[in-house]
């Protein structure tokens, strides 16, 4: 409060902003910040060089094109933009949870690779239960919560295996992830091909299972499709920003969350503190695992998104798109909402620029790869606006001091003290700063 | 059983060189994550040679020569690709983990960007005219294996491969390198400049990788770049785990791998002993079913030899001079 009063009052202003831009949190979102620049710029400098090298795109598309990726879902130019962004928001939804799976992995020292299995196979069991669980004699809105615990446990079961694997056995998670990613690419494509009653036959389209509208069974609108009018969103965004939180707050302020982070940082020093290391392994995984299934649960119970079952030779995209949320968002949780959510908004840009300009959709994917990429810079970043803060305080005390010791009398003496108080509030944030971490 | 034994060296050949193009940049000391990626930018860019050649006439009637081009160029490509990373990684001591998922998620973001700008297409066929195959059916049996429906990459990598092995492993500069991987402190302390052998290890990574995609899109793949290499990558990064960092075991793996991961496409069609019964077929599992086989073995494998399995030591974290 004091401080607050203290800033509006206008006495040591510019002092205490500088103070707020290197709080931890707020160099990180400076870092994020310059990292979405460098790969917008380079997004630009592509389109840029494109047009110069081919004749039939004029310049001015470039700069038209950068437009259209900054505008994201608002450059549509039509009155579609509510239904552009509602899609966005629940593309968004299964990312989120996803990026919260590798995240939480991250966080114990795990590198979950395995997430499109998870999700594969979160995606079937919800599919299988929702579509076989007759809603005319059951509750549509049970057969929901079954179907999502279903997915949610399933999963939890298939992220066990790179756990059990690692955590007994110290085969390195990553090979038992891929390894499982493709068995669960093939079991699901097993089950539905054995299955023909979950495929849609109806419609044109090939090798698709019916979505679980079919059978009554669809996530709560809530009235959220009258603001975003032509989209199939739902309220799994609100589900998932809860979801986001509760894993905040395990990791942050439960001793499970302190358990999984102490394995993650030296697993052991963590043995040796008495903690079972190995049982953390297996659970961070099986959260890990439940979260990306319950990913394709939430996608799938929509209700109007189609599944490919016959996907034996390719794994989902959401699945490893996690991975870049996770990081861009340096694996905190509620950063994690953020990241999916900019993933999705420069995607709709993307989709955006393949209607309007001659440039394709596949300009949005470099442009997050380039912010994925400079985003590991923010380390380098972040210290070296340290650097530059250390220098410029530095510079400062040495200056008073020097008119310290040309001076004389009591001014001077004044102004060393006020320097001294505002390098020790420094030392104050930077610590709150870090317990906040 | 001669088919299946060819099939086998033309999946294990990408898998064989991709993976020890991961034990160079790991045993350096970079987690080489995006050896899928350095794959897919290789491979686009030898396709792209051999599609301007085409189309210019070069080479005509050389295919072999082409291909060889093609190899140089895939790998010339992948090792400029893996500057990206090493730069990241080692000038400025960037997370090896984020550096290579990005460069996985720019390698088909760019190539598809350019693909369909510039020809407007989806994916790069290369021309089927171009028939890389060498044949020899009237070779005794076992030499069909090696001369008869094989490809000229099988060789190239295979001497690689030796080549390689005997750099790591008996001359000076792979026992330096090594030594980074391990403790770059000390290595540092007798002088070796750790900074320039993770350099050395990366791009000799990258330019492996790019070959391999090539190897792998020419091929295994029929002759397509579409902006992915099917996982083969990540597939490639299991086998380097699998076969412990070590060549010998790398090719073990490979090979193993690649014997089961050929039976899928060919299961129907096989005939074991050739005497006219296709054995596979009619046990009547379905394809998803050898289609699994090879991860699972894998697995199973791991499970039972794992104990003995050991990373570089100091892989994936940023080498710091002030650091002890």
């Amino acid at each position: 409060m004091q401080k607050l009063k203290e800033f509006f009052t206008g006495h040591k202003k510019k002092e205490m902003l500088d103070d707020l831009l290197h709080t931890e949190s707020a160099k990180s979102i400076i870092a994020s910040l310059i990292c979405i620049l460098g790969g917008v710029l380079v997004g630009f400098v592509v389109l840029f060089l494109i047009a110069l090298l081919t004749p039939n795109i004029p310049f001015s598309d470039a700069f038209r094109g950068l437009l259209i990726i900054l505008g994201g879902p608002f450059a549509s130019g039509s009155g579609n933009v509510m239904m552009i962004l509602g899609d966005m928001i629940l593309e968004a939804v299964p990312l989120i949870m996803t990026g919260l799976s590798v995240a939480i992995a991250f966080k114990t020292g795990l590198f979950n690779i395995g997430a499109p299995g998870q999700y594969l196979m979160g995606a079937m069991t919800s599919l299988v239960i929702a579509l076989s669980i007759d809603t005319t004699s059951f509750p549509a809105f049970f057969v929901w919560i079954l179907a999502f615990l279903g997915g949610a446990v399933t999963g939890a079961l298939w992220g066990a295996i790179p756990g059990l694997f690692k955590a007994f056995l110290n085969v390195n998670e990553v090979i038992v992830c891929i390894m499982t990613n493709w068995i669960a690419a093939n079991i699901v494509s097993w089950v539905f091909r054995e299955n023909q009653q979950f495929v849609n036959v109806a419609e044109t389209k090939m090798n698709f299972v019916k979505p679980t509208s079919k059978n009554g069974v669809m996530t709560w609108r809530m009235g959220l499709d009258k603001i975003f009018e032509g989209s199939n969103i739902d309220c799994s965004i609100f589900l998932v920003i809860l979801i986001a939180i509760g894993i905040y707050v395990l990791i942050n302020k439960t001793t499970l969350g302190y358990e999984l982070k102490a394995c993650g940082y030296n697993k052991h020093a963590a043995k040796y503190a008495g903690m079972n290391e190995k049982r953390n392994i297996v659970l961070s995984m099986m959260i890990a695992g439940a979260l990306a299934a319950a990913g394709a649960a939430l996608w799938y119970l929509n209700g109007k998104n189609d599944f490919h079952w016959d996907t034996y030779q390719s794994l989902p995209d959401n699945g490893f798109n996690g991975i870049p949320v996770a990081l861009l968002a340096s694996n905190n949780p509620i950063g994690v909402i953020f990241s999916a959510l900019l993933l999705r908004y420069i995607g709709k840009g993307g989709f955006n620029l393949a209607g309007f300009t001659s440039f394709n959709e596949y300009v949005s994917n470099l442009i997050i790869a380039m912010i994925i990429y400079f985003s590991c810079f923010s380390k380098f970043i972040r210290d070296l606006m340290d650097k530059k803060r250390k220098a410029r305080l530095e510079k400062a005390s040495l200056a008073a001091a020097s008119v310290g010791a040309g001076g004389s009398g009591i001014l001077p003496e004044e102004e060393e003290e006020s320097s001294n108080d505002s390098s020790e509030e420094e030392n104050k944030t930077s610590d709150l700063g870090g317990e906040e971490e | 059983m001669i088919f299946l034994l060819q099939k086998t060296l033309v999946y294990a050949v990408p898998l064989l060189i991709v993976a020890l193009a991961g034990v160079f940049a790991e045993r350096s000391g970079i987690i080489n994550i995006a050896l899928d990626g350095m794959m897919i930018f290789g491979s686009f860019c030898g396709a792209v040679f051999v599609y301007f050649c085409q189309s210019g006439g070069a080479f005509r009637g050389m295919p072999q020569v082409l291909f060889l081009l093609a190899l140089l160029v895939s790998g010339v490509a992948g090792a400029l690709y893996s500057l990206l990373l090493s730069f990241a990684s080692i000038k400025l001591k960037a997370d090896q983990t984020i550096g290579g998922t990005a460069l996985n998620l720019l390698a088909p973001a760019i190539t598809l960007l350019l693909v369909k700008v510039f020809l407007q297409q989806d994916k790069l066929v290369m021309p089927k005219d171009l028939d890389y195959v060498i044949l020899n059916d009237n070779l005794p049996g076992i030499l069909r294996i090696f001369f008869d429906k094989a490809y000229l990459s099988t060789y190239i990598v295979i001497v690689l491969f030796i080549a390689l092995s005997i750099f790591l492993y008996k001359t000076k500069t792979g026992l330096r390198l090594r030594a980074c991987g391990e403790h770059p402190q000390a290595a540092d302390s007798v002088g070796i400049n750790v900074y320039k052998m993770r350099y050395l290890g990366t791009t000799i990574s990258g330019a492996l990788a790019g070959i391999g995609g090539y190897a792998y899109i020419a091929t295994a793949a029929g002759g397509t770049a579409q902006g992915t290499v099917a996982g083969m990558g990540f597939l490639a990064l299991a086998i380097m785990i699998f076969g412990n960092w070590k060549p010998i075991g790398i090719a073990l793996a490979s090979l193993l791998f690649g014997f089961l991961k050929c039976i899928a496409p060919i299961y129907a069609i096989l005939d074991l002993n050739g005497d006219g019964v296709y054995f596979l077929k009619e046990l009547g599992l379905p394809m998803y079913f050898y289609n699994m086989l090879p991860y699972v073995a894998v697995l199973v494998v791991l499970a039972f030899t794992s104990k003995k399995s050991r990373a570089p030591k100091a892989e994936g974290i940023p080498y710091d001079k002030g650091q002890r």
